[in-house]
Parts: structure tokens; C-alpha cells; sequence
């Protein structure tokens, strides 16, 4: 077992490597020059040179993106040219309402999957199951985004239940409130993908012999769904919630647009509208780094359900 | 019949989706960009979908906003279609270390959320088509890759294989003419959905701004400039969105009855309770 875990660690280091690579080749390799728009396109050579030192692009690109990586371990992340103040503190404040607002969701959607996805497993091909396989179809095909925007009209702006966008900051009495809409626009498509999923693979498992026999020796039928079968039912659920959460990552950047939450969502399209390079790519690296952390986490959550695992 | 209603009703929604975009490439009852006077109108006979804030006829701006959309789709599916299944079934072929390596780096790439690396690239190259398109292909990659390899590893010690291989055929023809055969199915079902999923992707990147620019109208982009109307004036966005909705769902249900009919240890396991 640990084994295992040490394993796991070893990848997730690894794809972090990697993807930093690729955050770097895409930031700093691939868009043109940008000593040139520091000094502008008609400056002398002497000053473009000067530029080009000071931005350490007259070193090699495996020095650049060392000293790159090494700067972000140190927590140096440079200034942002589109707010005029440190990355640091911005990216954290984004994180610091992306990273609830995705928890959030990922929570409701999970929530949902499991009541939906075993409503219908426990009643394959009956109207109720046949009712919610087509609510679930429907709901994994409407864009996170237009929900949100549906929800912001009648829940926000016509009943005046929810705030309709926006984020007072931590400490506010209103602060979980206006996550509320944003999470479950995001919660609403993915948790019906999930459910899916969980009827699939619990009406898999119902009628594997071990369920017959719980039946036969008596235990009660919730025991039986709940206990015994969902807990192997999860596993393929487990796998993809791991995946779900980077393109829940994804969608909360959208989401965030929508409800004008100021997250990593909208710092990015920010810096991509300002050509922010230093903001992008740490908001970016931070972004990825957080989702490898948590599959990482749901990979080791893995050796809890699936006692095989734990043996090795 | 009944087998059928799911291949039907997703062809159905399908050609209700995609078939304006489809004429529009011929013909387009008004100007997309023209400016009007009535605007943000009801539909109505002139506006069957309404008119938007600058009072464009909605359904000639979602008719020819489609192209964009359904293009970025397409280039992605077949692009990261085409690398996916040649590194899957690389990987897959040749076992071992390198296969180990390869699916290691598509696993890297699936851990990258889509819409970070379409981010990126806008940086990078500018909003555009390509930068979308190119993002969504590597998101796709990954899917394609699995199913590949997982397909030729299945089938790579088969004794019709090992025939072939014995009878003095080399690797190429061995995978081109005994393998490839096999993976038909699983890969056509993985196309059907991922399309489905990068049309969605499009749209959210064409509501953040990225991909094309304005004046041409894009579905996302059109949802976007519906929010700051809705819900007093509702129809602008209900009309994008739903075409977007309707497309997804019919490659989903396409998908699915595919997947259905073409892998019979799924239907197995779906349909087991003889009740």
C-alpha cells in the first residue's frame, strides 16, 4: 500500500512537471516577442537588447523555464502588467472563491448523481427510471453557462431569492449565498453526466450474485443498494469524479464570467484580453497544479473503497 | 422499433439543430449584421426567433453563427481524433516502456482543463478560430488515445493476429487490415460524443470572447450579449442556447443508441432485470 501511494505521489509530480512545461511553452515560447512590446516596435536595438536582458530572454529556454519554476516555488510570481501590483496576492484572492465555488459543485453534483443515478438503478426500465434517464440526457446537454443565465433571470432577478452576481468577499453574511446559483449552474449538467454513470454501473452490480445472496440472507433492501452494492458501484464513479473535477475547474472559470465572480475564471480572460503574461501563466499554473492535487487525492480515496488495492 | 426510438429521436433533434446552419450556407432570410429598428423584438412573423439589442434578426445570426461553431467542432474531432488514435493505437501495438510513456503523456494532457489551454493559446495566437480548434482537438486527444489502445491491446494476441504475423505479414498491414477493422465502432461512438462535448466547449470559449470575433455572430457570443437583456426581454437568449441544447443532445442520444447496438456487454448490463 505504500507502495502504491508512493507511486501515485511519484505521477502526480511528474504531470506536474510536465504541465508546468507546457503552461511555460505556451506562455513564454509561443507568442511572439516580448521584449518587442516592452519597448516598442520602432525602439534602437540597444534599448531592445537592454529589454532583452532584463526579461532574461537572451538565456536559453531550459534556464528561462528552470529559474520560471523555481521563482513560482518561491512564491515570487512576478508583477501583473494589467493591475500594476504583485500576481501573488491577486491569484490567491481568485482561488479563494474558484476553489469553494468548485467544492460547492462538486459536492451538489455528487449529491445529485448518487439520489438520481440510484432512483433509477433500482427501477431499470420502469416509467420513473425511463423519466429520469431523459431528465438526465437533457441535462448533460445544456451549456453550464445559458443555465446560469436562466437561473440568474428567474431565481435572482424575478423572485429575488438568490443575489443575482457578484461576491461581497469572505466575512459577509452573503458571501456562500451568492455561490449558491454559480455551483449549481455548474452542479446541474455535471451531476446528471455523474448520475449516469452511477445508474449504469449499480444496475451492473444488482445483479451481481453477492447482491442475490445479501437478498437471500435477509438484509434489508436499503442495506443492500446502499451498503453493499453502491459501494462497488462507485468505483468507475470515483475515477471519473476525478476528471469531472478538471472540467469542473473549467466550467467555474465560465461560471465565474457569467455571475461576475471575480475567481482564477476571471482574472484569466482578463489577462488574456491585457496579454498579462505574468498573471496568466501563474493563474494557469496554479490552476493546474490544483487539479493534479486533487486527483491525486481522489486516486488515494481509491485504496479506501477498493480493499484489492490496499492488499498489493 | 422501439430499439430505435433513441437513433431516432437524437437524429431528429440533430437535423432540427444543424439544418438552418445547413441552409444558411446557401441562404439567409435577413442580413445577420444588418441593423434594424425594431429591437429586442418578440418573434414574429418578419423575426421568427425576435431580434437582438441592435435589432439583428436572430435566426439569420444563429443560421450563419453556426458555421463557426459546427467547423471548431468538426476540426477538433478530427484532429484529436486523428493524433488520439495514432498515438492510442501506437502505444497499444507496441507495448512496454513506450506505451508506458505514451499514455503517461496523454494522461498529463486529460489533467489540463480545455478551457485553460484555449486561454493560453488566445494569449498566445490572438482570439481566433485556430486557437479554439486546436485546444479542443488536444482536449479530445486523450479520449481517442484510450480508446485505441485499449481496442489494440485487446485484439493484438488474438490468433487471427498471430496468423497474420505467422503467414509473414508485417506490422502495418497487420494493423491497417486486422485491427483497424475492429476498432470501427467504439472509435464512431467516441466521435459522436466528443462532438457533442466540443460543441459545448465552443460555445462557453465563444461566450468568454474567445474564437470568432465580432461583427460575426457566434451561438456562445450570442448568449452573451442576450445576459445583459434577459429577463426582460427573454427571447434573445432562450434561441441560441436551445440550438446549442438540441445539437449536444441529439449526438448524445445518437451516441448512446450506437454504443447500445454496437457493444452488446453494455446493453447486457443495462437491460438486465427480465422483470
Amino acid at each position: 500500500m505504500v507502495g502504491h501511494v508512493l507511486r501515485r505521489v511519484g505521477g502526480a509530480v511528474l504531470t506536474l512537471f510536465i504541465v508546468l512545461l507546457l503552461v511555460f511553452v505556451a506562455v513564454q515560447i509561443v507568442p511572439g516577442d516580448p521584449a518587442r512590446w516592452v519597448v516598442g516596435p520602432d525602439a534602437a536595438p540597444e534599448d531592445y537588447a537592454a529589454a532583452r536582458a532584463r526579461l532574461g530572454l537572451d538565456t536559453p529556454w531550459p534556464v528561462r523555464f528552470g529559474s520560471w519554476m523555481g521563482a513560482l516555488l518561491a512564491g515570487d510570481w512576478g508583477e501583473s502588467r494589467l493591475y500594476r501590483q504583485p500576481v501573488r496576492p491577486l491569484v490567491l484572492s481568485g482561488l479563494s472563491v474558484t476553489l469553494p465555488l468548485a467544492v460547492l459543485a462538486l459536492g451538489m453534483s455528487l449529491l445529485l448523481a448518487l439520489s438520481l443515478g440510484t432512483i433509477a438503478a433500482t427501477r431499470v426500465g420502469r416509467w420513473l427510471d425511463v423519466g429520469t434517464v431523459g431528465v438526465l440526457q437533457l441535462g448533460t446537454a445544456i451549456p453550464e453557462f445559458w443555465l446560469g443565465i436562466l437561473l440568474v433571470g428567474l431565481l435572482a432577478v424575478t423572485w429575488r431569492v438568490l443575489p443575482a452576481g457578484g461576491f461581497p468577499g469572505w466575512g459577509e453574511s452573503r458571501a456562500w449565498a451568492s455561490l449558491v446559483l454559480p455551483a449549481l449552474s455548474l452542479a446541474l449538467p455535471r451531476g446528471a453526466y455523474l448520475a449516469r454513470m452511477v445508474r449504469a454501473s449499480l444496475a451492473d452490480v444488482l445483479g451481481e450474485d453477492y447482491v442475490r445472496t445479501a437478498r437471500a440472507k435477509g438484509v434489508s433492501e436499503l442495506r443492500t443498494v446502499a451498503v453493499h452494492a453502491l459501494r462497488n458501484a462507485l468505483i468507475p464513479v470515483v475515477t471519473s469524479a476525478g476528471l469531472a473535477l478538471a472540467r469542473l475547474v473549467g466550467g467555474a472559470m465560465v461560471v465565474e464570467n457569467v455571475f461576475g465572480l471575480p475567481g482564477l475564471g476571471r482574472l484569466a480572460v482578463a489577462a488574456v484580453e491585457g496579454r498579462d503574461l505574468p498573471l496568466l501563466s501563474s493563474a494557469a499554473a496554479v490552476v493546474t497544479g490544483l487539479v493534479v492535487v486533487v486527483s491525486l487525492i481522489v486516486d488515494l480515496g481509491y485504496v479506501l473503497l477498493d480493499p484489492r488495492i490496499r492488499e498489493r | 422499433m422501439r430499439r430505435h426510438v433513441g437513433l431516432w429521436t437524437g437524429m431528429i433533434c440533430l437535423l432540427v439543430a444543424v439544418s438552418p446552419v445547413l441552409v444558411g450556407l446557401a441562404w439567409v432570410p435577413q442580413d445577420p449584421l444588418s441593423l434594424g429598428p425594431e429591437r429586442l423584438a418578440a418573434p414574429s412573423l418578419r423575426h421568427p426567433f425576435g431580434t437582438d439589442w441592435f435589432g439583428r434578426d436572430t435566426l439569420s445570426r444563429i443560421m450563419v453563427g453556426g458555421r463557426a461553431s459546427l467547423l471548431v467542432a468538426l476540426l477538433a474531432v478530427a484532429g484529436g481524433g486523428t493524433v488520439g488514435i495514432a498515438l492510442g493505437g501506437f502505444a497499444g501495438y507496441i507495448g512496454g516502456i513506450g506505451e508506458e510513456v505514451v499514455m503517461r503523456l496523454v494522461d498529463v494532457v486529460l489533467s489540463f482543463p480545455a478551457l485553460l489551454l484555449a486561454l493560453l493559446l488566445g494569449a498566445a495566437w490572438g482570439p481566433g478560430l485556430l486557437g479554439v480548434a486546436t485546444a479542443l482537438a488536444l482536449f479530445n486527444l486523450p479520449f481517442f488515445a484510450r480508446v485505441a489502445r485499449a481496442g489494440v491491446r485487446s485484439i493484438r494476441e488474438r490468433e487471427f493476429v498471430l496468423a497474420s504475423r505467422a503467414a509473414g505479414a508485417g506490422g502495418g498491414r497487420i494493423l491497417v487490415r486486422h485491427i483497424a477493422p475492429h476498432l470501427a465502432s467504439p472509435l464512431l461512438v467516441q466521435a459522436t460524443v466528443a462532438l457533442g462535448a466540443a460543441l459545448l466547449a465552443e460555445s462557453s470559449l465563444s461566450y468568454l470572447r474567445l474564437g470568432v470575433q465580432p461583427p460575426s455572430p457566434a451561438w456562445g457570443r450570442m448568449l452573451r450579449e442576450a445576459q445583459s437583456y434577459f429577463p426582460s426581454f427573454p427571447w434573445p437568449a432562450v434561441f441560441p442556447g436551445l440550438t446549442i441544447a438540441l445539437a449536444v443532445l441529439g449526438l448524445n442520444l445518437i451516441g448512446d443508441a450506437l454504443r447500445d447496438s454496437l457493444d452488446p456487454s453494455f446493453r447486457r448490463a443495462i437491460r438486465l432485470r427480465p422483470s
